[in-house]
């Protein structure tokens, strides 16, 4: 073109316009989303009631268990593991957050995008799909934690539950990879459910319940190995999902190794940790091509678009 | 002279997905095969050109425009933008071109339409400073600055709409897509689309719009070329001026008649070129337009309605307008 706008495809301009990319996408999540307040109630305040709802089913086991007891040592006991228990279920909670948003938000965002007329905007810019990938994810994950620690703060005051955080570089770290590992399982599906339609939304209504159990939201997951052959193929099946690895390690690092008598515990936080950075790039390698193919795939078929557009 | 926009052959075919595909093969209905949307087309835009493109639903404008924007990839054919593929070097096109749909829904809901703006402006890496000072500028052009802080879901469907242009133009890019633009808008709001538009490609050097639209007003009065377009196919581009004088060698008429149960018949009368017609429901009316190779079949129409019982209230002979093009050539109005 002649006199018109000097267009530049440098490493660096692309790097900008790639980081540019990212924040610009984030940006409905971080600012956007906190705008309608009434996320406080059902974000924030409704989680606390399912959490409510094991808490004193633990409760309830503990008094029963304490009851048959005299050994002041066994009732200690007893007690030390009700209150592991109490903190497990706050903890499992408070990532069921992430679970949700990278089940609704991030996987079957793409689709939702299709229908409001988003997609073929985003698919015609010149950036690199994985920063509209990034940018949900990083707007996702900033969203997200606002209402977990939320969830978190009123379930540690209305509980009760004390953590013992002896290595908090690790807490971070684990905590930090397991969200890039989620959120880029995520960022995979949403290439996936990109080429699947509505059915995703019945993937992710089949994913939702039987990840919470096979994860181990509201109990530590290698109480799945106590229920024999079943339980242990669960258990490992879950461990795919990097919110099953990243919630024991969680547990082990905020509750002590010890915590259970050290019986329930998957695997080491170390190997956990470097597990769960093998599945985040994993996850991310997939996406990337997953979305590539399928973005070929759609151009093809002619669905990058609604009918209506 | 480089061209903006080039294609050669381009051809698409909708297969649909392989379980329709299936479906229909089982119904074995005959009537329903792939589609062709585009039928080789060619068509060559030049820098710093306006060129309609013209032609009725489901002639391949849209089709046209989304291989152009590289959201579709062609059956065969080329196509060019800028001189780059849009099969294999879409970069460099993605980063010249934009595209504004009419009745475009998009954005969040929760944003504001200057933050809905400035969000798509950094999918094109645009600076943010740079990206608010022609935010501002296009609003106060558009007559949106009021509403810039407004959530885009209070907007109306025509503020949405200068919305969705700003975020068109806030891009600066060198080639604008411009799909029925002004679908829906009221007269006002139209105006500004419209006169935006002329003076953005004439009042600088290198920018294209290519426009699609249904209102043979619009593509009179802003294109400097015009090309119709019907199953796919590309059956002239020109001027509007050269398109008309193709046709002023025949004769228009225009009637208002009683609404008529049958105008199918008109076509076989001796001397009828093309026609259309359009009921009125509001006033009971056929409107009929007549593309005549002379005055001669003029009695024999007015037989024909007045055999079907109805009364003629007016009757004009016309100048040839674009419409009367677009008739002559695709053997049917626009609506």
């Amino acid at each position: 073109m002649s006199s018109v706008t000097v267009r530049r495809s440098d490493l660096r301009y692309r790097i900008g316009l790639n980081l540019r990319s990212v924040v610009g996408r984030a940006y409905p999540r971080v600012i956007g989303a906190n705008r309608e307040p009434s996320w406080i109630f059902f974000e924030g305040f409704l989680p606390l009631l399912g959490i409510a709802a094991y808490v004193f089913i633990y409760e309830a086991f503990g008094r029963q268990a304490i009851a048959t007891l005299t050994d002041p040592a066994e009732i200690a006991v007893v007690q030390a593991n009700t209150h592991a228990l109490i903190a497990t279920v706050v903890l499992g909670g408070t990532m069921v957050a992430f679970w949700l948003n990278v089940l609704w938000s991030m996987a079957s965002q793409l689709y939702w995008e299709k229908e409001i007329g988003n997609l073929q905007l985003y698919m015609m810019a010149p950036m690199n799909r994985m920063a509209l990938l990034g940018g949900m994810a990083v707007g996702g994950m900033f969203m997200t934690s606002v209402r977990a620690l939320s969830t978190l703060v009123a379930g540690v005051l209305v509980f009760g539950v004390v953590f013992q955080v002896a290595d908090p570089l690790a807490l971070v770290a684990v905590f930090f990879v397991t969200l890039v590992a989620l959120y880029g399982l995520g960022m995979m599906f949403a290439s996936l459910y990109l080429l699947w339609g509505r059915e995703a939304w019945h993937l992710s209504a089949l994913l939702e319940e039987p990840i919470f159990f096979s994860s181990g939201f509201y109990f530590p997951v290698a109480g799945l190995y106590q229920a024999g052959a079943w339980g242990r193929a669960v258990a490992i099946a879950g461990a795919f999902i990097p919110a099953t690895l990243g919630l024991d390690a969680i547990r082990q690092l905020t509750l002590g190794s010890t915590a259970f008598g050290g019986r329930y515990w998957l695997l080491s936080v170390d190997v956990e940790l470097g597990l769960l950075v093998g599945l985040a790039v994993l996850f991310l390698i997939l996406a990337r091509y997953a979305l590539a193919y399928l973005e070929m795939l759609a151009k093809r078929e002619g669905t990058l678009t609604s009918r209506h557009q | 002279m480089a061209y903006a926009v080039e294609t050669r052959d381009l051809t698409r075919i909708f297969s649909g997905k392989k379980r329709q595909r299936m479906r229909r093969k089982a119904a074995e209905d005959g009537g329903r095969g792939p589609v062709t949307a585009l039928d080789k087309a060619d068509l060559q835009i030049r820098e710093g050109e306006l060129v309609g493109l013209l032609g009725p639903n489901g002639a391949g404008k849209t089709t046209l425009i989304k291989i152009l924007a590289t959201l579709l990839l062609p059956t065969s054919g080329e196509a060019y933008v800028a001189g780059h593929d849009v099969t294999k070097d879409v970069f460099p096109i993605r980063q010249r071109i934009n595209m504004v749909s009419g009745g475009e829904t998009s954005g969040y809901g929760l944003l504001t339409a200057r933050e809905n703006i400035w969000m798509f402006s950094q999918f094109y890496g645009v600076p943010s400073k740079v990206s608010k000072a022609r935010i501002d500028e296009l609003m106060h052009t558009f007559g949106l600055w009021e509403k810039r802080d407004a959530k885009v879901r209070m907007l109306s469907s025509g503020q949405r709409q200068k919305m969705n242009m700003i975020r068109g133009f806030v891009t600066d890019p060198d080639i604008l897509f411009l799909d029925e633009p002004t679908l829906g808008l009221d007269v006002n709001a139209s105006r500004v689309i419209r006169d935006y538009v002329k003076n953005w490609v004439r009042g600088q050097s290198g920018k294209t719009v290519l426009l699609t639209t249904h209102y043979m007003i619009e593509a009179d009065e802003m294109c400097d070329r015009i090309a119709i377009i019907d199953h796919g196919r590309i059956l002239a581009c020109d001027t509007p001026s050269n398109l008309k004088k193709t046709i002023r060698t025949d004769t228009t008429f225009r009637l208002e008649v009683d609404a008529l149960r049958d105008t199918a018949s008109f076509t076989s009368i001796r001397g009828v070129k093309n026609f259309s017609s359009k009921d009125d429901i509001a006033t009971n009316r056929t409107h009929l337009t007549f593309i005549l190779e002379d005055e001669a079949p003029v009695s024999e129409i007015l037989s024909r309605i007045a055999g079907q019982g109805a009364r003629i209230h007016s009757l004009r002979k016309t100048e040839p307008t674009l419409e009367d093009v677009f008739i002559n050539m695709v053997g049917r109005g626009l609506e």
